[in-house]
């Protein structure tokens, strides 16, 4: 009995099996080459913010959102504010060539944020710090939307950045 | 196995026809939005018409969401379980007082949820992210529906172990251990949501609690959110596995590889949620990236699904004098509406497969998160592959149930073919939309960023609905023509369950046995969810107040 309590495997399936297994193995490693050795990297818990108090604290950064220059031309962080149904701010200058860190939170529901023609796209989840960095090589103006719905006016929400050659 | 004729009681007939009618309905008011939906996109507002019944895109989508994604399937898959247990078991449900209480549970939860969806007081679509806030009715609606499907599932397992009572030593029956599996599967992946209902969307949605965590939140409606679409696809392969070969004049190609695809779809459905969450704030890249790579282990399974469905149709067609490479297709029964439909949706179910391969692969997500890809991924694999297989089964299933002959057979082939063709049409450009940065959730017409080399995908989009709404016409005429038709059957509808090539008694033992399967399910999602569960949950703040912001 337990000679022929053996699992038949068509020698067919057998092939597709093996085949699967190492179209599997060469995704698994086209993503992490793309992850750890190129870098492209998904978002990582920043910091934690109160959301009730997040745009009135003095003490934090969206109370003053806006951009902050570390090097000039090169280096620049951005605070986000987001809030139904708009970004503050709306609208950002940046030189071409710099490359720019944004910090985004939100003081009521959940919003996203995906900026146009870039990697830059995330969950905005209030009492959290979505951070995510860019490097603008070509000018333009680039639209930053909201790609989560947070009520009434969601569609119109937007900003852009214009990158200045 | 043996396939004898089992006669089902008409009372147990009727009970899973109450199921089917509630599913069925639910499609219909459910899938009316999708092609409003469609129309917005392509610049066609028909909302304005709809005032004030429904006061937004947003409540429509809402609507959309809940009824299709949620209630079509649930209590679709509840009903067509009821019957594949029934069937396969050849024995009634053991306490059937218990699944009625469950069936009438998940009704009492659907129309408590409703009423709020429909006053336009829970605009907070079907994923209902907090910190938005709904009125409670809705919470706790949708709350009692899990309840009851989950009462239905005990009923199922008190039958099984009666069963087994009276069959010891038997091999299950693949259709019934494919049943209670999806089952299993449901109960174990539902504790996410109802923990996250219970501990905090009710008592904060009745005042009870200041605030919620909205991290934890999308935590925990992920780790349900993702097995819900196994429980959505299980009883299709059900049908796919044992019921398509019967019906193509074939047998199932491998009795024991099925089984084994559906133990590991169990293992395998839960702890992957966070490639939910890749661009979540508040999860470490480690936990995303050991999930994208479990995620990536499912595609095994999918594998062998297609591989071993595949061949039970190329066996049947063969067998029907098929010939050729490829030529072997044509000698499958496309006349057979339940046949064409359920094939078609294999076919578009394929290449949903493929397109959740990109969703799945980590930072590749970068580009596809909440943009068009996403709905135009899953109207092929719930939308058409779930979907148009249930519509495939319904045409069998309900001649069985009611007696009656199919009405116009041809129509409902006509169904399946205007559902694939609009499928394909709607789909496509939802995708290509996603690729340019179009958002999902958001009716673009009023968006302020669209660019003029938009709008040609923009108007097929709008033209896929129009083909899809059509189809969805028909599948209604069908079915109610059908059942109010007074033409009995000419001869019984015989219910298609295939035997398989090799005998499923020769199988190995270990395929039937259940303990060390569910514990290795068990200690997986410990191990993948455990830690960072335990971290959100230590470090919860209760800081979001609720909003209506619709
Ligand atoms: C009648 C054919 C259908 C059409 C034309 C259609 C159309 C659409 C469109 C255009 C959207 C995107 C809305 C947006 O992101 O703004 C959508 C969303 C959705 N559809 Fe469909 N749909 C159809 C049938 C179905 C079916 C049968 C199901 C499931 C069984 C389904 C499930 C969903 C879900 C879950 C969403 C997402 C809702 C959300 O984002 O909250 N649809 N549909
Ligand atoms: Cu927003």
């Amino acid at each position: 009995m337990s000679a022929q309590e053996k699992m038949h495997v068509d020698r067919y399936e057998r092939n597709w099996m093996v085949a699967s297994a190492i179209l599997l193995v060469l995704f698994a490693t086209a993503v992490s080459i793309a992850a750890f050795g190129m870098g492209i990297q998904v978002p990582a818990p920043e910091q934690r913010v109160d959301p009730r108090t997040v745009a009135s604290d003095p003490n934090s950064p969206w109370s003053n959102p806006g951009i902050r220059e570390v090097v000039a031309g090169e280096k620049y962080d951005v605070y986000i504010l987001a809030k139904t149904w708009q970004y503050l701010p709306a609208e950002i200058s940046i030189p071409a060539g710099a490359s720019v860190t944004f910090y985004v939170t939100s003081m009521d529901v959940q919003h996203g944020f995906k900026i146009q023609d870039t990697n830059v796209n995330f969950q905005v989840v209030p009492g959290q710090v979505s951070k995510l960095t860019v490097k603008f090589t070509k000018a333009g103006t680039y639209n930053f939307i909201c790609t989560e719905y947070c009520g009434a006016a969601h569609a119109a929400m937007a900003g852009k950045i214009v990158v200045s050659p | 196995m043996s396939t004898q004729a089992y006669e089902i009681t008409p009372k147990d007939k009727n009970f899973i026809g109450w199921h089917l009618a509630v599913a069925i309905i639910a499609l219909a008011i459910g899938s009316l939005f999708g092609p409003l939906q469609a129309f917005e996109h392509a610049g066609w507002d028909l909302y304005k018409y709809l005032n004030p019944l429904i006061k937004s895109y947003y409540q429509g989508l809402t609507l959309h969401g809940v009824l299709n994604a949620l209630v079509w399937t649930t209590f679709f898959i509840t009903g067509f379980l009821t019957f594949t247990v029934i069937y396969g078991f050849k024995r009634p449900l053991k306490y059937p007082t218990l699944n009625l209480i469950g069936f009438l549970l998940m009704v009492v939860g659907l129309v408590l949820a409703a009423i709020p969806i429909l006053l336009n007081e829970a605009t907070v679509l079907f994923t209902f992210y907090p910190p938005m806030k709904a009125n409670w009715a809705f919470y706790v609606g949708l709350t009692l529906v899990v309840v009851g499907s989950w009462v239905e599932g005990w009923g199922f397992f008190y039958t099984y172990a009666a069963w087994r009572k009276e069959n010891p030593g038997v091999r299950t029956p693949f259709i019934a251990f494919g049943s209670i599996i999806t089952m299993l599967l449901w109960q174990i992946a539902t504790i996410g949501i109802a923990v996250d209902m219970l501990t905090m969307l009710i008592p904060w949605s009745l005042g009870l609690l200041p605030g919620v965590d909205p991290q934890l939140s999308r935590t925990y409606f992920w780790f349900t959110g993702h097995p819900l679409v196994y429980f959505w696809l299980l009883p299709a392969y059900i049908s796919w596995y044992a019921m398509l070969p019967k019906q193509v004049g074939g047998k199932m190609f491998s009795d024991s590889l099925a089984r084994f695809a559906f133990w590991l779809f169990l293992i395998l459905s839960v702890p992957l949620g966070f490639h939910h969450q890749y661009v979540d704030p508040g999860v470490p890249p480690a936990w995303k990236f050991i999930h994208a790579m479990l995620t990536f282990s499912v595609f095994f399974p999918s594998m062998l699904t297609a591989f071993t469905v595949v061949a039970s149709l190329e066996y049947g067609a063969r067998q029907n004098g098929g010939k050729g490479m490829f030529g072997w297709m044509r000698a499958l029964p496309w006349s057979n509406p339940s046949v064409a439909a359920q094939l078609l949706a294999g076919l578009l179910f394929f290449f949903g497969g493929i397109g959740g391969l990109a969703n799945a692969s980590y930072n590749v997500n970068l580009v596809l998160h909440n943009t068009a890809f996403v709905p135009g991924h899953f109207h092929l694999t719930v939308g058409t592959g779930v979907t148009l297989t249930f519509i495939g089964i319904s045409y069998w299933l309900i001649p069985y149930l009611t007696g009656k002959k199919l009405w116009q057979p041809k129509w409902a082939v006509a169904q399946a073919w205007l559902w694939f063709v609009g499928m394909i049409i709607f789909s496509n450009s939802m995708h290509i939309l996603g690729l340019l940065g179009a958002p999902r959730r958001t009716p673009l017409n009023l968006a302020p960023y669209i660019p003029a080399e938009w709008n040609s995908r923009l108007f097929q989009v709008g033209i896929g609905g129009a083909i899809l709404f059509v189809s969805g016409a028909i599948y209604l005429t069908v079915v109610a023509a059908t059942f109010w038709s007074k033409q009995p059957a000419t001869e019984k509808v015989e219910v298609p369950v295939a035997e398989a090539l090799q005998d499923p008694a020769l199988g190995p033992a270990w395929l039937d046995r259940w303990t060390p399967w569910v514990v290795a399910t068990l200690a997986l999602i410990v191990l993948a969810y455990g830690p960072m569960l335990f971290d959100l949950i230590k470090n919860i703040a209760l800081t979001s107040p609720g909003f209506r912001v619709w």
